[in-house]
């Protein structure tokens, strides 16, 4: 079968005709083949140390992909598209997967780990001196390099030796007058400096005993402790302290006869309960319609705003007679050089009531950030200083790609300078700004920054502290989802997914009558 | 006349724009260095918060500003080659998930991004145990990350520049017997120098300033950069004392990205595609 497909495959590229092969093709293939086996070497011996089977095989196929496809001369488009692809796949489309997989689960603090962690955590979290056990008379001493306690019972004298594994007796040990060992043979005894230096080994170590462990407790004191919870496979429940909490694998909690749950939980999978928390619970949903409102002004606002002012002063500069535009290029372009978190964040100063820079240069005493309207104001007023020289930038690039013929042969064909404007140069910029817009649209959507190192969605009225007049979507749901709760990244992730969708429908609907524009002017 | 009142609009909007970088001037040079006591004019000149900032044993700034110029020269650059390849690619060439593909680019950026941060953490935790070379506090792992995002915005820049590149050029150069790669190197990089330098800006600004994933990502002091340095260093109580101190940093961060912008000037001016067009 395999034979007859290779067969198949070669009477189909004889008739393909052969280009001559030149230096730079060669130099070309050998430089990307190169490359390839070199990242392989570097990146397979550590997946087959830690075993990660999968992690090389998909290794493995990329550079083969890889390397067929420069060696071979067709699929021309991939060879270009490739490159920045698999870095867009690795480190933005397979976060962006991996976040909407876990919107499907309870991910979050108390849900971190599977199951048996969670057991593990329960049982050792619950650990307390049993009863009557004895307080042993520790000793710190190295087997081969390997950490080991030498125990004595304070009543009986009798020396045993503790380890990872166990408990088991020892002879020949000399012990001094405070119960501390002085010698064992075969080991060496760690001197109270010595055991102190590795303070963090000896805390770390659980000697294993029937029913519970045995632990430092100090470094020269150790107890045997009993976990107060245990956790019984026959029944899949936690017993102790007089009560039983069984397992909810719809939850991921032990729960008990009354419903109350232990804190420490597994991550399961939820469903679509995440998103129904989203539409259903009133907190959440309740001012849902209200931020989705102001966060559709501040976008919209934001890129109507940077774009008409920095096309208005790009169209000022782009005139033949213009003096001093390299000047006033310079300092246009300075917002956009400055840091811009740094920016944001001299900017909320200058709008502080009692010292800030607005009020003391017009002599107002506005409360800025403190009402909502002005703060609402502000926030798009600081953006329109960050993002104006962006869109300044491009257009001038745009403006110096429309040949001058077009504009000069409006003006001889008697088109008023605005007429000119409105139907050659107008166009002609949308057509390469366009998408550029919609990604400004989408970035200011969820422009984290801008709102959250100035006014942090505030300012927030009385009544309902949750939300503020600022807040967009994106902050909102931050706080909701990261804020004093905890984190509940699945539940954040789920919130994720519906201001993607959003975002999306929106921008798909400008993209189409991109689309229409494009076909007619292009 | 017409030409005058081009000059007053320019110049009420220079006025917006260099207000707020006054002020941070004058923060810079206040003698007390706090916020309460600057003012949009300098209230007198001293030096003492550049020294104050430059000999700093907390705030390692020399150290940050050379990382933060690395990265951000290695990966514009970096990333402007990858993007310039697909914007070819997506301008010139007719291929099956074509659109597609350009929509896919478009619809990645929309995701909130940052949201991500939870998972790009975890995928980093288990990169550092098995790479320590490209895991936390490392430039090169922070320099991929950015990789990523090569692809987003800046395609679609140089796609749509491309196609107001007319075709006939490398159709020209293709009866003339060039191949794809030679069209690519010999005719259409030198055709679109200007948008590869307003393109490289755009980059190496969003790099500089880049605070989010640099935040989770770099938590050694020494491989700080100076988003995240700087960040630190008017957090909580700092933030009124240190004013001064934190204005002077911002003026230096901006000096780089200026003087970019200023070597890029002759390329962002001239109109190289009017001169193919006529010639």
């Amino acid at each position: 079968m395999t034979l007859d497909v290779r067969e198949a495959a070669e009477t189909r590229e004889a008739p393909r005709p052969r280009r001559e092969v030149t230096t730079a093709f060669v130099v070309s293939r050998i430089a990307v083949l190169a490359v390839t086996a070199a990242v392989l070497l570097y990146a397979a011996p550590p997946l087959v140390a830690s075993r990660s089977w999968a992690a090389l095989a998909v290794l493995a196929v990329t550079a083969a992909v890889l390397a067929f496809l420069y060696l071979t001369r067709r699929f021309i488009p991939a060879k270009y598209l490739i490159p920045g692809t698999v870095f867009l796949i690795a480190f933005q489309v397979f976060p962006v997967l991996y976040t909407v997989s876990t919107a499907f689960t309870n991910f979050g603090d108390g849900h971190r780990g599977d199951k048996a962690s969670a057991i593990t955590a329960i049982e050792t979290g619950s650990v307390r001196q049993a009863p009557g056990s004895p307080e042993y008379s520790l000793t710190v001493a190295l087997r081969d390099g390997e950490m080991v306690f030498l125990l004595v019972d304070p009543k009986t004298k009798q020396v045993s030796l503790g380890t990872g594994e166990g408990l088991t007796g020892l002879s020949g040990a000399q012990v001094g007058v405070t119960g501390k060992v002085l010698s064992a043979p075969g080991l060496t005894v760690l001197k109270a400096p010595e055991a102190a230096a590795r303070a963090q080994e000896v805390s770390a170590l659980a000697v294993p005993t029937r029913g519970g462990v045995i632990k430092a407790n100090g470094l020269s004191r150790a107890v045997e402790g009993r976990a107060a919870l245990t956790y019984d496979a026959a029944c899949d429940c936690v017993k102790g302290e007089g009560d039983v909490w069984k397992a909810d694998e719809s939850q991921g909690y032990f729960v008990n006869a009354k419903g109350e749950h232990l804190a420490q939980g597994w991550q399961v999978n939820v469903g679509f309960a995440n998103f129904a928390r989203v539409l259903t619970n009133p907190t959440i949903s309740g001012y849902f319609a209200g931020v989705f409102g102001w966060n559709l002004v501040f976008a919209l606002a934001s890129v109507a705003g940077t774009f008409a002012l920095g096309m208005s002063v790009a169209l000022a500069l782009h005139h033949p007679r213009m003096r001093g535009t390299k000047a006033y290029r310079i300092a246009l372009i300075l917002p956009y050089a400055m840091p811009a978190f740094a920016m944001l964040l001299v900017w909320r100063d200058m709008f502080n009531r009692d010292f800030g820079l607005i009020n003391q240069f017009f002599g107002l005493d506005v409360d800025w950030l403190g009402q909502p309207s002005t703060a609402r104001l502000a926030v798009i007023l600081v953006n329109l200083w960050l993002g104006f020289p962006y869109m300044f930038l491009v257009t001038t690039g745009a403006l110096q790609a429309i040949p001058r013929e077009l504009t000069e042969a409006a003006s001889i064909d008697g088109a008023t300078p605005w007429k000119a404007f409105r139907s050659v140069t107008l166009p002609l910029l949308l057509v390469a700004l366009t998408p550029l817009l919609i990604s400004s649209f989408a970035f200011n959507f969820n422009n984290f920054n801008a709102i959250a190192l100035t006014t942090e969605g505030g300012p927030f009225p009385a009544e309902s502290p949750q939300v503020g007049s600022t807040d967009l979507l994106i902050t909102y749901t931050f706080r909701l989802a990261f804020g004093t709760g905890g984190a509940q990244f699945g539940f954040a992730a789920a919130i994720s997914v519906f201001i993607f969708a959003i975002v999306a429908v929106i921008s798909a609907v400008a993209f189409r009558r991109t689309r229409r524009q494009e076909e007619v002017y292009a | 006349m017409k030409l005058a009142l081009r000059h007053v609009f320019v110049l009420v909007v220079c006025a917006f724009a260099l207000f707020p970088i006054l002020f941070v001037i004058s923060a810079a040079l206040n003698p007390l260095g706090t916020l309460a006591s600057t003012d949009l004019l300098p209230s007198g000149a001293s030096l003492n918060n550049l020294t104050n900032l430059l000999t700093s044993d907390t705030y390692p700034f020399a150290r940050w500003f050379f990382n933060s110029v690395f990265i951000a020269l290695t990966a514009s650059f970096a990333s402007l080659l990858l993007s310039m390849f697909a914007a070819y690619a997506f301008s010139r060439m007719r291929f099956a998930g074509r659109r597609v593909g350009l929509l896919a680019l478009l619809l990645i950026q929309m995701f909130p991004q940052f949201l991500a941060i939870v998972t790009i953490f975890m995928i980093f935790t288990r990169v550092t145990e098995l790479y320590p070379a490209f895991g936390f506090d490392t430039v090169w792992g922070l320099m991929l990350l950015y990789l990523g995002g090569a692809l987003g915005v800046n395609t679609w820049l140089m796609k749509g520049f491309l196609d107001t590149v007319p075709k006939e050029l490398d159709e020209a150069a293709t009866v003339d017997g060039a191949t794809h790669a030679q069209i690519f190197w010999r005719v259409i990089m030198p055709l679109v120098t200007p948008i590869l330098a307003v393109t490289a800006l755009l980059a190496f600004i969003g790099t500089m300033s880049e605070f989010l994933m640099a935040n989770v990502f770099l938590r050694d002091p020494e491989s700080k950069t100076l988003a995240v340095g700087m960040y630190g260093m008017i957090a909580g109580d700092h933030r009124n004392a240190n004013f001064g101190m934190f204005a002077a940093a911002t003026l230096l961060t901006a000096v780089p990205t200026v003087s970019v912008f200023l070597w890029l000037q002759k390329y962002i001016v001239s109109g190289l595609t009017a001169g193919a067009v006529k010639g």
